[in-house]
């Protein structure tokens, strides 16, 4: 018989440290787990509408008969916003892919589209960092491209700091599409994605432009910083691209450094990840980053582009569809270490590259190394190109001007010959 | 068979041999003649065990080889034993069973011991299997036989005893139950028995109780037994007197329902040992009064406000017993011993009353305390530390239970008092003044709640006085750790407050590094207590204010880490302090990395550490190679946490190490703790896990399907499952065959448990939560590329949902996991399995009772589901 144990814990805790530590952990896995978990299911969601106040109650007995007022696609941009409001918590790499795919990236200019003049915009870029800016819930969040936070702070946008009374409803939440610009602390607003739980996704890029110069103001986002604001906000000038509003975007003088110019479509909707509705296009005068540099700041003597490897050894661009580039053969592949899905990190050499319909033709690469994990993404086919043209022969902002002005005279043309 | 007799008591005999080379040699053909000739072995020993004529060191010796081939601790050679046993010829086993039960007639009391301990443990292999129905009787007759020696009474009782031991009350039938408990009772007759046949008596009762249940319905026979026991409470001998009031103890916490009618009588017999008796049985009246209160408390928490039942949760033993009782532990405080408080295995009566009070407290709340003011105010200036010392002991006692409104006057009155009291002379007094500070800081100091007695103006002289304290000798100094601890505690979370232990900071962690420096304290206590409250001082604080110093703290730590890579390490004592230190240190590590990474703004401390901090694991790995370091593992997931995908850098060096902890059964915690770490290395490494996946899944089936390992592991290997899935993506294909039968399996074992038992129940609901963990993952891991993949799983799985749904008692986290993988289904698999949805009409249901759930989460993660059906039957 065992000795019945008299003895009770005396002067001491009933819990060990080590235990609370253990508890603590599995606290934080099973968090961790249903983060993740949730999170998928908050990607899942996008094309229904779940979260809404407005979503309709469904009598849960009455399930599984079909529900048609759940899933209208009506509901489609609406989630996606919310989308990206939770998506605000993503941490990591899902944060890195999923405000990658958020925002509307330009594609390089490599040939002047049709009809610049009379259905693009043209703005100049400024220098900085391409966020989302996210004002909700009392408080104003920043996220770079690549998902981490750049800002945290109170803001005059909607929702964007504890004050009452300013804000509007709990609900209400704004996404713009910003350039943070160090050198004066200011938010340069690019876009407006939504605004007061409006969104505009589905609305062209006159509708927002034009939403974004009326809205902005009233907020008091553009006064001087204050202690529910912290940071000034601005709206870049955007300009219709005829002779005169090339030349003011190109030569005007800003309040903030230039980084190229952008093209927008008038017509186009805000699309989410890669268009060529939305063009960059850079020369010396507009632009202290026009050839790409290496880490070190220096322009290389080659030209260096980062294609992704796939399963079948063949090297892409990140476009979607991606562009063939070359193909690597099994062996080097092993001999690299490379895996599928790799980003890869090459030189062009002086073959050069040559390029039919958007296609390679031929690409003398010569490889460097395994890119490093900042960077999410292959480059584009078009920023490749229009690397490789400025190094050859670039777009000119002369060019860009005289098909402004041909396209002037054909407008013009027609009543020449009809007067004949 | 004589001449086989004849040689194993040589082999006996020499393997207890002062020369190892015989001993060794003996013991070799031990082991050989057990293992050709396992039945003649056992009826060798028998034999041996069974004659009077052997020398008592070889029947010793054939004693204990008989229990060890009948019984292990480790689970599975316990299973083999029992095999091995059930497989010899019945005849052989008639024999020896014939041997035993004669033995314990033998006049050496040596012999009779050990063959009541063998009897008891074959009893425990053949009695549930009905295999040994003579025992009880042949036992009985024992007793009832006129011409039975006492000895044979005796030692009859204490087999009996031990039998009860080994069996469940299940395996008598209630005549037997009657007879048993009768003849043990009979055997506490004080007028017709000598001492040791009544010694033998009591003790058997106290392991007959449990099998008792019918006969303490009974009131009749109930107040016989008790009354046999208080008698025997009351016996000339003191050791019997202690044994009856260990029964007395043990019907405390079995029959508490049915004291009333008796508390009036054991009250008094309590209180006069209390009082008067040796401390070995004064010791167990306390106690008695001890688990009074433990019933109570329990029976308090358990009785929820809601149930509308008005009536009150117990009897109210204590509160009616109250102005005597507290007197009565009161007057114990003063009989403490010089020394108690560098002892570890000391316990004595003034420590036994002081515990017991504080266990009053608990259970009657604000009524123990004008009964214990007095005492304090009285004793607690007296020249004598004995009365200092109980005087704070008592009041230190009393701090949980009551409200804080009763409480704060006091504690505000006299907190400056015991301030004062950690420079006493005595160094009793200043342990017990830190502990009572220590109690304090625990109950009366949460600013998050709205109530502190530290105020921004008393706070300085606190943190001064307590950091003098860490100076005084080491066991104060472990108290003064614990005050600290809790006075860091009351700063979590609590808002503005929590910035005003800041400025201290720097102090207090200098004051704890030095404290862990020390070596004038036994062992290491004082070393872990100083680390223990480093770690709450850094994941209370706040960590805006204090990353700077914590970023401090980082390097300091790995360089002590560090340097136990070179204490010498001689003998296995060496070893396991060095393991010892490198815990607590590597503790200290995973809770720095923990709070730094748990902030933007702080995070790159640790990435930029993250190289050396994970050398130095896998170097205290390196030490240590029997097993994996568990602290060391548990600051890995943290690491990996913090390092996100950066970690598969030192997957390649890692990996051995998690294999071996994934195979470490013994210490499961080890095993479950590897499992953890694994699951945050997916979510870190996402597919970049892959590489390692086979050997990792390979394993994780084998721990699942093992029967070695301690069950509480396996529900955290299936969450892994979800883990891996949600990593690899459509990588899992190839385990999902594998995998998905083991889940279904284990949703089986659940469906079939007993819904009686608690602790099983704990363990379902893990274990269903953590099968629909593994679905969810596994569903969204193939949402992109395989999702078809699921569709055979996918009635089962529905299925298993509804079952679970149906069940009532199921816990809220198994709910929501349910819920979700049920939408995870319908998202996931979609219209293939559309027919299936509508067929299962528990759906809407189960739904519509998540949606009106109080919580929150269930209710949108049920909000979710319903879309994704619903979006399923539309399309």
């Amino acid at each position: 018989m065992a000795p019945h144990d008299l003895r009770r814990p005396f002067k001491r805790r009933p819990i060990s440290d080590q235990q609370k530590r253990r508890e603590l952990s599995l606290l934080r896995q099973s968090q961790h787990r249903s983060d993740a978990q949730q999170r998928a299911r908050n990607l899942a969601s996008s094309v229904i509408s779940l979260q809404s106040p407005s979503s309709p109650d469904v009598d849960p007995e009455t399930l599984p008969e079909p529900m048609p007022d759940l899933a209208t696609t009506g509901h489609e941009s609406e989630a996606s916003n919310f989308d990206i409001r939770q998506a605000s918590s993503l941490r990591g790499p899902e944060a890195r892919k999923w405000f990658a795919s958020q925002l509307m990236l330009p594609e390089w200019m490599i040939d002047v589209p049709e009809n610049l003049s009379r259905d693009w915009y043209v703005l100049a870029r400024p220098a900085g960092k391409r966020c989302f800016v996210v004002s909700a819930d009392g408080t104003t969040v920043s996220r770079l491209r690549n998902g981490s936070v750049l800002h945290h702070f109170p803001s005059a946008l909607p929702g964007g700091a504890r004050k009452k009374g300013v804000s509007g409803p709990a609900q209400s939440y704004s996404i713009l599409d910003c350039i943070f610009h160090e050198a004066d602390q200011t938010y340069y607003v690019i876009d407006m994605v939504c605004w007061r739980g409006y969104s505009l996704y589905e609305c062209t890029a006159e509708f927002r432009f034009f939403w974004l110069q009326s809205k902005l103001d009233e907020t008091g986002a553009c006064d001087p910083p204050s202690f529910y604001h912290k940071f000034r906000f601005s709206v870049v000038p955007f300009y219709n691209c005829d002779q005169s509003g090339l030349h003011s975007a190109y030569t005007g003088s800003l309040p903030y450094l230039k980084d190229g110019l952008l093209f927008y479509n008038k017509h186009a909707h805000y699309h989410t990840g890669n268009t060529p509705l939305v063009l960059i296009w850079k020369d010396e005068r507009c632009s202290q980053y026009v050839i790409d540099t290496d880490n070190n700041g220096q322009v290389p003597n080659q030209q260096h582009i980062v294609l992704e490897l796939q399963d079948d050894g063949k090297i892409v661009t990140s476009d979607d569809p991606a562009v063939v580039v070359n193909c690597l053969n099994a062996d080097f592949i092993k001999q690299s270490g490379l895996s599928p899905g790799s980003l890869v990190r090459f030189a062009i050499g002086d073959g050069g590259l040559n390029c039919v319909d958007g296609k390679f033709e031929k690409a003398d690469l010569q490889y460097i190394s395994v890119s490093n994990r900042a960077r999410a993404f292959a480059d584009s086919y078009s920023k490749i190109m229009f690397q490789y043209m400025a190094r050859h022969s670039p777009l000119k902002a002369e060019d860009l001007a005289s098909v402004i002005s041909q396209e002037n005279q054909q407008d013009k043309l027609p009543e020449v010959e009809m007067s004949d | 068979k004589q001449l086989m007799a004849m040689e194993i008591t040589q082999f006996l005999l020499a393997a207890q041999s002062a020369d190892a080379r015989v001993r060794t040699e003996a013991e070799g053909s031990l082991k050989q003649f057990q293992e050709q000739n396992l039945p003649q072995f056992l009826l060798s020993l028998s034999f041996e065990l069974a004659n009077n004529e052997k020398p008592s060191e070889s029947r010793r010796l054939a004693g204990i080889l008989l229990k060890n081939s009948l019984d292990a601790k480790d689970s599975g050679r316990k299973e083999l034993l029992v095999k091995q046993w059930c497989a010899i010829d019945l005849a052989l086993k008639s024999q020896i069973k014939e041997l035993l039960l004669r033995t314990i007639g033998s006049s050496v009391p040596e012999a009779r011991h050990t063959s009541a301990q063998v009897i008891a443990k074959v009893a425990s292999i053949e009695v549930p299997q009905k295999q040994w129905p003579e025992l009880v009787g042949s036992l009985l007759s024992n007793m009832t036989q006129p011409e039975s020696p006492a000895h044979l009474k005796q030692s009859t009782l204490e087999t009996l005893g031990y039998v009860c031991e080994e069996i469940s009350h299940h395996d008598l039938v209630q005549d037997e139950v009657n007879s048993v408990l009768t003849a043990v009772v009979q055997g506490m007759n004080q007028a017709a028995n000598n001492a040791e046949v009544r010694l033998a008596a009591t003790k058997a009762l106290l392991n007959a109780l449990d099998f008792s249940q019918t006969n303490f319905e009974n009131e009749m026979e109930r107040s016989y037994i008790m009354k046999m026991v208080c008698e025997t409470a009351c016996a000339k001998e003191a050791v019997i007197r202690q044994a009856a009031f260990e029964c007395l103890v043990s019907i405390a916490s079995t029959y508490y329902e049915v004291l009333e009618q008796y508390m009036q009588t054991l009250f008094e017999l309590t209180a006069k040992a209390v009082k008067e008796d040796e401390e070995s049985v004064a010791l167990q009246a306390v106690e008695f009064w001890s688990t009074i209160c433990d019933e109570e408390i329990d029976r308090q928490e358990y009785d929820s406000p809601d149930t509308g039942d008005s009536s009150p949760p117990h009897s109210g033993f204590i509160e009616k017993a109250l102005p005597h009782l507290v007197p009565m532990l009161l007057e114990t405080l003063e009989k403490q011993e010089e020394d108690q408080d560098h002892e570890d295995d000391v316990w004595n009566i003034s420590m036994a009353g002081g515990t017991c009070l504080g266990l009053v407290a608990r259970t009657v709340g604000d009524g123990i305390v004008p009964l214990v003011m007095p005492f304090v105010e009285v004793n607690i200036r007296k020249p004598n530390w004995r009365s200092r010392e109980a005087a704070t002991y008592a009041f230190g006692s009393i701090l949980e239970g009551p409200t804080i409104d009763k409480l704060a006057p006091m504690v505000a009155a006299g907190l400056e008092f015991l301030l004062t009291a950690t420079k006493d002379e005595n160094n009793h007094v200043r342990d017990t003044t830190a502990w009572t500070l220590s109690r304090i800081f625990e109950f009366l100091h949460t600013p998050d709640s709205g109530f502190s007695v530290i105020s921004p103006q008393n706070l300085p002289r606190i943190v001064g006085v307590l950091l003098e304290s860490m100076k005084d000798v080491p066991n104060v100094a472990e108290k003064v750790c614990g005050a600290i601890y809790n006075l860091a505690q009351g700063y979590e979370d609590a808002g503005a407050s929590s910035s005003l232990l800041s400025p201290y900071l720097t102090e207090i962690i200098q004051h704890l590094l030095a404290a862990a420096e020390r070596t004038d304290g036994p062992e290491s206590k004082l070393r872990s207590a100083s680390y223990e409250t480093l770690n709450e001082v850094v994941r209370c604080s706040n960590l805006l204010e204090a990353s700077g110093i914590i970023g401090q703290l980082l390097p300091v730590i790995m360089v002590k880490l560090g340097q136990t890579m070179d204490l010498q390490v001689v003998s296995t004592e060496d070893r396991e302090k060095q393991a010892e230190l490198q815990a607590s240190l590597c503790g200290v590590l995973q809770v720095i990395i923990q709070k730094l990474s748990s902030k933007d703004e702080t995070k790159p401390i640790i990435m930029q550490n993250a190289d050396q901090i994970m050398m130095l694991f896998l170097r205290v790995f390196g030490c240590h190679s029997s097993s994996v370091h568990e602290e060391a593992m548990l600051a890995i997931g943290a690491l990996a946490y913090a390092t996100g995908a950066e970690f598969a850098k030192y997957m390649p060096e890692l990996f051995k190490y998690l294999q071996t902890g994934l195979q470490n059964f013994e210490e499961y915690q080890v095993c479950s703790i590897t499992v953890g770490v694994i699951g945050d290395i997916c979510r870190a490494l996402d597919d970049k896990i892959l590489p390692f996946c086979d050997q990792i899944m390979s394993l994780l089936i084998q721990n699942l399907q093992s029967d070695a390992l301690h069950r509480s592991v396996k529900p955290p290997i299936f969450s892994c499952f979800g883990d891996i899935a949600l990593a690899i993506g459509g990588h899992f294909e190839r385990y999902v065959a594998t995998a998905l039968q083991i889940m279904q399996g284990a949703a089986q074992v659940c469906a079939q448990m007993d819904t009686l038992d608690e602790e099983l129940m704990d363990y379902g609901n893990q274990l269903r939560r953590s099968i629909f963990e593994a679905y969810s993952g596994i569903l969204q891991g193939f949402k992109d590329a395989k999702a078809e993949l699921m569709v055979p799983y996918a009635q089962h799985l529905l299925q298993f949902v509804e079952l679970v749904s149906k069940d009532s008692l199921r816990d809220e986290s198994v709910t929501k996991a349910a819920v979700a993988a049920m939408g995870d289904l319908a998202d996931v698999v979609g219209e293939k399995i559309k027919p299936l949805f509508s067929n299962f009409t528990f759906c809407g249901e189960f739904l519509s009772e998540c949606l009106d759930s109080e919580d929150e989460d269930l209710k949108d993660t049920a909000r979710w589901t319903q879309g994704m059906i619903a979006r399923l039957m539309v399309t």
